[in-house]
């Protein structure tokens, strides 16, 4: 009616947008961190490197792996399953490129950087597609077919290194997480490559139209002609693939696999990447840009904690409140709270008469 | 019988859902110890009545007496308290349990150590025994039963609970003609006890072998109560239909013949069947032509076009399609040979809620293209465009979730979504059912014009005078098979295949 | 008329399904199949691992089992109950962090140790009622749910300490470890049982009591068949699916107990992973993940399964111990494969 309401109602959906309380979380934490530390923004540069230094430089780094499994985790969602083998499957990714860069021992090889990369990459992509045949052909629950792949992968990691925390040494694969581009990490920017080559994929083609509509309605997919299983082993040997890239990212960095601790339960951090991001678990709507935001929340929340001295063993109790608070927020029972409340405030003066 | 007061008795009761009024006004009385059917073709609102009985549905308006007291029910559990047992359709008992078990479930015979099994088993015997199913082991599991004798088991529950009101909603609708019988047997015995018994089904030989009175539910209002010995088969059928018998002789004169000289066939079925679905048929169909397929609900007709999509897996009869045996055991596959195929269920089947008009438009076509060849913005622009404009979509927003538009238009939109892929053969499930004049009118002039394009059509409806209007052949079914063909011509009405309905299986004088 | 009637004249149908007395049999041992795999399963370890290894089916040996499984047992129990509706609980592990190490510090700072023992079992109790709240009232799916608690378990037990916190030496909890001799055999080989194995069994007896002789184990099985029947035939539902949490969370406070006596301290990282070890026990010993059909004695057989796998693969001395989770995993799929087959038969 008046010139305000175009604008309230604009707010109302950026309020009721998924990214909106996500971004606002972030923000929110970087305050906190502010508060505790002036100087908490601030980014030198570093000439002896050509690096750009500082806590949001720390952050970015942090983020890449999460960011890899939960784009991941959140095509697997919206077809309405779940992968929990990505933690696992990022271990052996690590444990398999540090076995080979040990044994072929050319510290500055890029072509045996590369094959350590190709051999990730491989081996990830097939466990992937154990999952797939588990789910499409097989007809296991997601839940326990990628449980069944989050058991045995850790195993395998741990036969692969006969148990043992293995090193390497090479150039080229420590550049992927620790070298420099235009100031900013490697890491990071192959993250974001990635992360736009598949969104590209996805919403170019018509990957992301089909998954979720299967994800909605697998009944009236399937009468539309959808292939299910065809997308099944796509997503999952997707998953798996960025999986492997993540445990590239997370063994390159130290160039040491810890086969107990490397990726370990990150399945549930990018499941919470996104469901943070707004897609459901029942599969459907599905949002990149959401989990995108829910695995840059999640870093944010890591770095913060140990930046304020907590033990980051304490860390989990805060994701614990950012999902209830989600949860809470998503919930039917208090939107329809919220509702009425404003329903009642506004209908009070009518409300009188048959109250 | 029916002297006394009605044990349930729902006065001018009302149910509205978003943009649709399912119950208006409606009446209903039922007394002890009789079975009284209620009639009525899909989207009548027999079921939204049930629930409403049930406490599923909260009324709008109107009075529900029981016992002569009224009563708001809430629940399932409520309606239980007050002496109502539902039986369902699909038997809403616990497979993975016994028989037993489930007869008793809730009301289990408690001692000083908990559950008394032997004690709760004696009494699922008792109420067994009580229906004449002495013949069953309560220690057997449920999953080991037949669906009929399931049902039998269910309305064992219901007499637990000392029902004094059992409501069989179309419990007929998958079972042969023994399991029928067993069943009205139960039901006589319950009936002589004084149990009121609202029964639901679409087959009309039971309503006249089993129910003492009828109510005739039509577009969700009251079309009127009778005895049932006093309203013949026609009569019956034309209440629900809503026509009386002259309108409904004079109905389809106007259909033109619109094709007289023999085409080539595009598809032979031959005995094409599924078990528990339909019986072993054949079917043939021509270009150009429209096939309809006539019938009650649960008569099979459904079924049959399930079969011709891959939409369910048949079981017997191949299929020979433009001279070729062809595999059409997927909907991908039936595709591929262009057939395609738009479900009765609109909501469950057809529309995914929450994608666009466009996303919806295009589903088919880019099904069939594979996901790595997207169709470009302007190939989707000009396939949603040109089907917005030719089945006149309103609104034709494409970016609107499709779940917003009235049920006509959603239905357009899938007609799109057919016409899109350039079939064949399109077959049409009830694609007229439950939308506004106006979008029915222009489906039906759709169906017309495409037929004279050349695609062959198979043409599903409630309405039969729809089916006699559009269609060149008629294919009628009846119990899960077919008991007819007819070319059709001026002389054929709606009463002629009402006729073949109803007179088929009755031996002696079949009415009009 | 032009009409072509063709009515078919035979009434026969083929549509009857009737009886099928020699598939009965066949169905309902197959819903009994897999627990009585796991048992076969079982027994086959232990004469595998005393024909390989010797010294497995003796009193010491099988009291050990029992003795340092007693807690898995007890999660077990809760699992099944949870399982057995078709839902899922990640959150016992972090719940035994939780309040073993809130117990130990409450002991040493002087509280009552009985009440402590109370205070603990009550801390699961108030986990799981916030998981089934927010399932049962607010929607949200069993998975994020008992997730979130998970975390806000293993998170409060790391503010609480992150090094193992001993319990004093003389503190009455360990009674609940006290070995007791019930033979005294040759040498060493005695069978002994504790407070803690006692109180597991008790528990396992308790929850096979609450599912097979209460109303409320009833429509636990009712809600895992089908929640929508369960709700038409007028069982309390949603009262059930918030009780089946609570049991869950409870039990894994008992479980907290149990552990933190036998071992005599507790540290923040106590449990992880365990609610897997929870769920592949009850998997094993032929609980259906969909819900509807399974046994609590059936998850006690899981748990001493996945418990017998360790000590032979300790005896064995060949098998590298990092192959533990690969068989585990193994296991686990041909007992899910297992049961795949079973539902696909019943249909």
């Amino acid at each position: 009616m008046t010139g305000t309401k175009p604008v309230q109602a604009r707010l109302l959906e950026l309020v009721r947008n998924q990214y909106f309380w996500g971004i606002v979380a972030i923000a929110l934490l970087l305050a906190i961190n502010v508060a505790a530390d002036p100087t908490y923004l601030s980014i030198r540069y570093n000439d002896a490197n050509g690096a750009l230094v500082g806590n949001l430089i720390d952050i970015l780094r942090a983020t890449a792996p999460i960011l890899m499994i939960a784009v991941g985790m959140c095509l697997v969602i919206a077809t309405g399953g779940i992968d929990l083998s990505v933690g696992s499957v990022m271990v052996v990714a690590g444990a398999v490129s540090m076995e080979y860069l040990q044994n072929v021992g050319a510290p500055d090889s890029v072509g045996a950087a590369l094959t350590a990369v190709a051999f990730a990459v491989g081996i990830s992509a097939l466990l992937g597609l154990v999952n797939a045949v588990l789910v499409a052909i097989v007809g296991l629950q997601p839940f326990i077919s990628t449980l069944v792949i989050m058991l045995a992968g850790r195993g395998l990691a741990k036969v692969i290194t006969e148990g043992q925390n293995t090193t390497a040494s090479n150039d080229g694969f420590r550049w992927i997480a620790n070298g420099y581009v235009l100031g900013l990490p490697v890491v990071f920017i192959i993250a974001v490559v990635i992360v736009l080559l598949v969104a590209w994929i996805v919403r170019r083609t018509a990957l992301g139209l089909m998954i979720e509509s299967i994800g909605m309605d697998a009944k009236a997919s399937r009468l539309a002609g959808i292939n299910r299983r065809g997308l099944l082993f796509t997503v999952y040997i997707g998953s798996g693939i960025l999986a492997g890239v993540a445990g590239i990212f997370a063994t390159a960095s130290v160039m040491t696999v810890d086969v107990s601790r490397t990726g370990y339960q990150l399945e549930l951090d990018a499941i919470l990447a996104v469901v943070i991001g707004g897609t459901s678990l029942a599969g459907g709507r599905f949002a990149i840009g959401g989990a995108v935001i829910g695995a840059f929340l999640i870093a944010t929340l890591d770095k913060t904690v140990v930046f304020l001295g907590v033990s980051s063993s304490a860390t989990p109790a805060f994701k614990a409140i950012v999902i209830v608070v989600l949860c809470l927020l998503q919930s039917e029972r208090v939107r329809n709270l919220f509702r009425q409340r404003r329903a009642a405030k506004a209908s009070a003066p009518k409300e009188v008469v048959s109250a | 019988m029916a002297t006394s007061l009605p044990i349930v008795e729902m006065k001018d009761i009302s149910i509205s859902f978003p943009g649709v009024k399912a119950l208006d006004g409606v009446d209903f009385r039922l007394y002890q110890g009789e079975v009284h059917t209620l009639m009525g073709e899909n989207g009548a609102g027999k079921s939204t009545l049930i629930k409403a009985l049930t406490g599923v549905y909260k009324i709008d308006s109107g009075q529900i007496l029981i016992s002569g007291e009224e009563r708001r029910l809430t629940g399932t559990a409520d309606a239980q308290a007050a002496g109502i047992a539902t039986v369902y359709q699909e038997v809403n008992l616990c497979a993975n349990l016994t028989i037993g078990e489930n007869v008793m479930l809730g009301h289990e015979v408690r001692g000083p150590f908990g559950i008394n099994w032997r004690a709760t088993y004696r009494a699922a015997t008792e109420a067994l025994k009580g229906l004449g199913l002495d013949h069953l082991d309560p220690r057997q599991p449920l999953s080991s039963l037949s669906l009929a004798v399931q049902q039998l088991v269910a309305i064992s529950r219901a007499m637990v609970t000392k029902s004094k009101v059992l409501i069989l909603d179309e419990p007929t609708s998958s079972l042969d003609a023994n399991e029928v019988e067993n069943l009205f047997t139960v039901m006589r015995r319950l009936r002589d006890q004084g149990v009121a018994i609202l029964f639901v089904s679409h087959f009309l030989d039971q309503v006249y072998a089993i129910s003492d009175r009828l109510t005739v539910l039509r577009n969700g209002k009251y079309e009127g109560e009778y005895l049932t010995r006093e309203l013949d088969r026609t009569a019956l059928i034309s209440k629900m239909i809503g026509k009386d018998f002259a309108t409904l002789k004079s109905l389809g004169r106007e259909r033109q013949e619109h094709h007289g000289e023999p085409r080539e066939p595009l598809l032979t079925a031959t005995d094409l069947g599924r078990k528990g679905s339909i019986e072993p048929t054949d079917v043939e169909l021509r270009r150009g032509e429209v096939l309809g397929f006539a019938g009650l609900l649960g008569s099979g007709r459904t079924e049959l076009a399930r079969l011709l999509y891959g939409a369910d897996k048949p079981d017997s009869g191949t299929v020979v399609l433009r001279g070729k045996k062809t595999d059409l055991s997927t909907p991908a596959a039936a595709l591929a040979n262009r057939i395609a195929f738009s479900s009765e269920n609109r909501r469950d089947e057809g529309i995914i809620r929450d994608l666009s008009v466009r996303e919806n438009l295009i589903l088919a076509v880019q099904a069939k293209r594979g996901w790595f060849r997207p169709l470009g913005k302007k190939e989707q622009d000009e396939i949603v465009g040109k089907y917005l404009k030719e089945l006149n979509v309103r609104p034709a927003d494409p970016e609107r979730a499709i779940r917003n538009l009235s049920g006509g238009n959603q239905q357009k939109v899938l007609l799109g979504r057919w016409l899109a892929t350039k079939p064949d053969l399109l077959i049409l499930d009830e694609p007229t059912r439950g939308i506004d004049v106006g979008a029915k009118a222009e489906i039906q002039a759709t169906v017309a014009a495409l037929a004279e394009e050349g695609v062959s059509i198979v043409f599903i409806s409630s309405e039969l005078e729809e089916v006699v209007r559009l269609s060149d052949r008629i294919l009628v079914l009846k119990d899960h098979r077919k008991i007819a063909e007819l070319d059709n011509g001026p002389e054929i009405t709606a009463e002629t295949i009402v006729a073949v309905i109803a007179e088929e299986g009755v031996t002696e004088e079949g009415a009009a | 008329m032009t009409s072509t009637l063709q009515p078919r004249k035979d009434g026969s149908s083929n549509l009857a399904t009737g009886d099928r007395p020699v598939s009965q049999r066949f169905r309902f041992d197959l819903n009994t199949l897999p627990t009585i795999a796991a048992l076969v399963i079982f027994i086959g370890m232990i004469a595998y691992g005393e024909i390989a290894y010797g010294r497995i089916l003796q009193a010491n040996t099988i009291s050990n089992l029992l003795i340092n499984n007693a807690y898995l047992i007890v999660l077990a129990v809760g699992l099944t109950f949870v399982i057995l509706t078709g839902g899922i609980d990640l959150s016992v592990g972090a719940i035994i962090a939780f309040s073993s190490v809130s117990g130990v510090m409450l002991a040493n700072a002087g509280w009552d140790p009985y009440l402590v023992m109370v205070l603990m079992v009550l801390m699961g109790t108030a986990f799981g009622a916030v998981s089934g709240v927010l399932v049962q009232y607010f929607n949200v799916q069993p998975f994020i749910a008992t997730l979130a608690m998970m975390f806000l378990g293993r998170g409060l037990a790391s503010m609480l300490s992150t090094v193992p916190e001993r319990l004093s030496d003389e503190s009455p909890i360990r009674a609940l470890a006290t070995p007791i001799k019930i033979i005294d055999g040759e040498k060493v080989n005695d069978l002994v049982v504790t407070p803690g194995v006692m109180l597991a069994a008790l528990v396992v007896l308790g929850g096979f009591f609450v599912l097979h002789r209460t109303r409320l184990g009833r429509t636990v099985y009712a809600i895992g068949g089908s929640e929508q029947s369960a709700s038409l035939m007028g069982l309390p539902v949603p009262r059930t699916k918030l009780a089946i949490y609570i049991i869950s969370g409870t039990l894994a406070g008992v479980a907290g107990v149990i552990y933190t006596a036998r071992l005599g301290s507790a540290q923040n990282i106590t449990g992880i992973g365990w609610e897997l070890d929870a769920i592949a026990a009850t998997v094993i010993g032929g609980t259906l993940l969909t819900g509807g059909a399974g046994f609590v004695l059936g998850s006690v057989v899981g748990a001493l399964v996945l418990g017998l796998m360790n000590v032979l693969i300790t005896r064995d001395g060949g098998i590298r111990p990092e192959t533990t989770t690969i068989i585990t995993g193994g296991i686990l799929l041909v007992f899910v494969i297992l049961q795949r087959f079973v539902i696909r038969q019943q249909r």
